[in-house]
């Protein structure tokens, strides 16, 4: 699985843009996305998802149960 | 990218030797122990002659480092840090109300290059535009590339603009050098706690070496960093300005112990400001319902910390993109639409002329004042607030019904003081229908005896004199403090002669809310 971003909750605060290990935070049509293809929940970076850790909405950035566990 | 964010912690850092620190302190204020009560005489509302003049040349044209400097001088704000690093009950980053005036909130934000042109644009329209701030809408420090960038660019283009930024403190340690490196003079902490007891019911979590802490953990490591940050500052000399959100039942007492804390770290000015918490905010705060102060609440506060410190009276919890004097807001002029459609030339000489003609402005005004000190001792402990209507400049030149807030000075037998402002524009009230805008006012300086104004109709006028409040419209066009000094003094000989009793008024609402219409 990947992280996803909820658009319609996200500040556009750009927090979690310079804290992702795999540079898989853009901005896309006013809010931040992630890519799914990039994303590893941070495993093998950090204890915790930095983006979830950072960001300023409770549940803004949330599983995307679209796409299988991320695999180390 | 995460270590240029968050670079090394402080375990890395040496510790601070305090009594180099408070060595240096005591060269660098040189004002620290005059005036005889101990307490730094190189505050808000001091001159000239009370200060060192390597201090003086730092805050005179500073709004919000010298209270005597916000009548005649201009601030600017640019929005180029969106992220932070900590959450406040305070605070909601969500939302944004094109009319809402208080920290955090910004109408869009600028890359460092609109930020720049933006910058060039307002010091062409407002020349007595000096200070260039960065404080937000999310922490400076938690965007060290764009907060830099953005200072490097308008060093090179403006270099006459002092430049200051606003931080919760967390980061700060690990940047004190960049900031010095910049010529970055002014630096304001927000400090609202040194008890991580007290700080866990303020911060719920803190983002420190990619983890988010929450609780007592969080409140404790984001305390030692802002205490170590304010001692590296003061350390290379750089100015350090608290601000402290007063939170009734939190940490308003607590924020006496702060003060001693800030101080004996060399704290220039301490500014103790009322919790805003609206229910529409969204905040922790708003929704729990934590009030905010009473006026008479945080002044009680603000003179007890005084006695150990200077504070700042005058602040206005400015968005973070305000434009102009504080206590107005003109950055609806100064849109990036507007800017980049702007033919900008920047005038440095033009700039100084005009600096120079408000600087004369500015001593005729403190001569004026000192003019009327004598006669005072008939006060005795007689001590009363006036409040007053002005755009500024320090004269009272402002129609009561045109007036969006007051100022209020005390006025006793040592001379008139500022001691605070009260917002009295009209308010989005949620769906509560319009409030009478004299009510309004009333109850923002009910604990006030006069209000001074340049003109006001007959109607308010028999209202205010129902309410208890004299009003005052023969100093119109004169200086503040001259004016309601010879009033002052004519007051007493009244209560002298037994014509009027003196009696002390009650205590005054802090409005809270958004702004209905922004000042133009």
């Amino acid at each position: 699985m990947a992280y996803k971003i909820v658009a319609s909750q996200c500040t556009n605060c750009t927090a979690c843009e310079a804290l992702c290990p795999n540079m898989a935070i853009s901005e896309a049509k006013g809010t931040f996305v992630i890519d799914p293809d990039k994303c590893t929940e941070c495993i093998g970076h950090f204890d915790d998802p930095q983006c979830v850790a950072i960001c300023p909405v409770d549940n803004t950035c949330v599983i995307d149960s679209a796409y299988p566990r991320y695999q180390a | 990218m995460t270590e240029a964010a968050f670079p090394e912690g402080s375990s890395s850092q040496p510790a601070v030797d305090i009594g180099d620190v408070m060595q240096k302190l005591a060269e660098h204020k040189g004002c620290g122990t005059e005036g005889g009560s101990g307490k730094a005489s190189c505050g808000s509302s001091a001159g000239p002659a009370d200060m060192a003049p390597e201090i003086w040349e730092k805050v005179k044209n500073h709004p919000c480092y010298s209270e005597e400097a916000h009548h005649h001088y201009a601030r600017m704000h640019v929005a180029v840090a969106p992220a932070c690093n900590i959450q406040c009950n305070y605070c909601n980053r969500k939302y944004d109300c094109a009319n809402e005036s208080r920290p955090g909130v910004v109408s869009e934000r600028l890359t460092p290059e609109q930020a720049s042109k933006k910058v060039l644009a307002v010091a062409s329209t407002i020349p007595q535009m000096t200070v260039l701030g960065i404080a937000g809408p999310g922490d400076p420090l938690a965007n060290p590339q764009k907060t830099f960038e953005t200072f490097r660019l308008i060093s090179e283009v403006a270099p006459d603009i002092k430049l200051c930024l606003s931080t919760n403190g967390l980061a700060l340690p690990d940047w004190v050098d960049e900031i010095a490196k910049y010529k970055v003079d002014h630096v304001t902490i927000t400090i609202n706690m040194i008890d991580p007891e007290i700080g866990q019911h303020i911060y719920p979590w803190v983002f420190w070496e990619n983890k988010r802490l929450q609780g007592y953990e969080a409140a404790k490591i984001l305390t030692e960093r802002q205490l170590l940050g304010l001692e590296m500052l003061t350390e290379r000399g750089i100015l350090a300005k608290i601000n402290s959100v007063m939170i009734p039942g939190i940490n308003d007492k607590h924020l006496v112990e702060v003060n001693k804390a800030v101080k004996s770290r060399g704290a220039f000015l301490h500014n103790i400001m009322p919790l805003i918490s609206a229910p529409e905010h969204g905040t922790v705060f708003g929704l729990n319902g934590q009030r905010g102060p009473t006026a008479q609440e945080l002044k009680a506060l603000q003179d007890e910390c005084e006695g150990d410190m200077n504070m700042m009276r005058h602040c206005r919890q400015c968005r973070a993109d305000a434009v102009g004097l504080l206590g107005e807001d003109r950055s609806a002029e100064f849109t990036t639409d507007k800017i980049m459609a702007m033919d900008v030339e920047y005038d440095a000489e033009g700039r100084k002329a005009y600096q120079q003609a408000v600087e004369s402005e500015r001593q005729a005004k403190v001569e004026a004042k000192q003019s009327e000190l004598d006669g005072l001792e008939k006060a005795g402990d007689t001590k009363l607030l006036v409040a007053v209507a002005t755009k500024g400049h320090g004269i009272i030149n402002e129609h009561f019904g045109h007036a969006k807030e007051f100022q209020i000075y005390e006025l006793s037998g040592k001379g008139a003081k500022f001691v605070g402002h009260r917002r009295v524009d009209l308010y989005c009230q949620g769906g509560y229908g319009e409030e009478d805008a004299l009510d309004t006012v009333i109850t923002a300086i009910n604990d006030c005896h006069a209000v001074f104004v340049s003109k006001i109709g007959g109607c308010p006028k028999a209202d205010l004199i129902e309410a208890g409040i004299e009003p005052v419209d023969q100093y119109a066009h004169e200086f503040i403090e001259q004016s309601a000094l010879v009033w002052f003094k004519d007051y007493l000989a009244k209560v002298e002669a037994g014509e009027i009793v003196h009696v002390d008024r009650g205590d005054a609402a802090i409005r809270q809310g958004a702004l209905l219409s922004q000042a133009s």
